[in-house]
């Protein structure tokens, strides 16, 4: 297992994993609509099923968040 | 060398108390001018915030109507004030809080075709808005006018703000297009806490008054996010990106964009 740091916080992972995979394991409900960055460097979203992650690498999922009033 | 009555005097003394603030700060607090886009949730508390801080002119942009789901967050508008216009309800309320504020009521929708006129004449801009149609608007807008804004979102217990300046991370650097319509829920259709509306608000009018002021440092390149389930407050770092379609070195946003809307949040907003 390795450890990676997800959102902030340490997460055993399985490696070898991509992005994709990740997405899958940390359950998040709209994959489709998740921004993600590793190392402070956003992915594309097509890299996401072939881009794999290192040991120590900081992943952070960012999610689209509406709210305030409707103009 | 400030002419402020010893009215004002009184009225901001716990402002020009402050070492980084003082009558220096408190006049550049005064000739700021800040367009808020929104007079609902997040718009509230902001234009709450900076009318008392004696922000010498706001200008407000909505062109709803105040209804009685609206009061569970939106603390600007009252019972009696159902069915007025938001920016008039609004300003009723900025001008019995501070009568020295200039309020221009702006009741119209922020559209491509407006958004480039409408915040020509204000130094700063904060995003109140609900949807990501405008809130790409907005980002887009203030990036080609060279505008600085911050931007605030919120959904059921959650929130998340960044501070946009000239050169540094843009809405798009992170999320490069809108979601298709519908696939992301708003408030009026997730539901949202109303306290969080003013975490978040509160949180943008300081950085608004910090940007007037120069005190400390903005949220730029920096996303803020929290859940008020857990109160855990989370900043990640944000880099403005080469690949960004509009303030990346090869855009392709080169002109405004009015993005379609999930129909169903035209009629339940």
């Amino acid at each position: 297992m390795a450890k990676l740091i997800v959102n902030g916080e340490d997460q055993e992972v399985q490696l070898p994993a991509t992005v994709a995979d990740l997405i899958k394991q940390n359950n998040v409900a709209q994959p489709e609509m998740v921004s993600v960055q590793v190392n402070e460097e956003f992915v594309d979203r097509e890299e996401f099923a072939t881009l794999q992650l290192n040991e120590g690498d900081e992943v952070d999922f960012l999610y689209f968040m509406g709210g305030g009033a409707y103009v | 060398m400030f002419d402020f009555t010893e009215e004002e005097l009184n009225r901001y003394s716990r402002h020009i108390l402050l070492q980084d603030v003082g009558v220096e700060g408190q006049e550049k607090i005064r000739e700021g001018k800040v367009l808020v886009i929104g007079a609902g949730g997040l718009g509230a508390p902001v234009a709450m915030y900076l009318a008392a801080a004696g922000v010498g002119t706001i200008g407000i942009v909505d062109g709803d109507v105040v209804d009685l789901s609206n009061l569970q967050r939106q603390i600007i508008h009252t019972t009696a004030d159902v069915d007025k216009w938001k920016v008039e309800s609004a300003k009723e309320t900025i001008n019995a809080i501070n009568p020295h504020v200039k309020v221009n009521a702006h009741r119209e929708f922020l559209m491509a075709d407006n958004a480039l006129d409408l915040i020509k004449e204000y130094d700063f801009v904060v995003d109140g808005t609900d949807n990501f149609p405008v809130k790409f608007l907005i980002n887009d807008a203030c990036v080609m006018a060279g505008k600085p804004f911050s931007h605030g979102g919120i959904l059921r217990f959650e929130g998340q703000t960044f501070t946009h300046l000239p050169g540094t991370a843009c809405y798009r650097c992170m999320f490069k297009t809108p979601p298709p319509a519908g696939a992301v829920p708003t408030c009026s259709q997730a539901g949202v806490l109303g306290a969080i509306a003013g975490m978040l608000g509160t949180i943008q009018a300081a950085e608004t008054l910090k940007y007037l002021t120069g005190v400390g440092e903005l949220l730029t390149n920096k996303l803020l996010t929290f859940n008020a389930k857990t109160m855990d407050f989370r900043k990640i770092n944000v880099k403005k990106t080469d690949k960004c379609p509009i303030c990346g070195t090869n855009p392709t946003v080169t002109e405004l964009i009015d993005y379609e809307q999930a129909a169903c949040n035209l009629k339940n907003h």
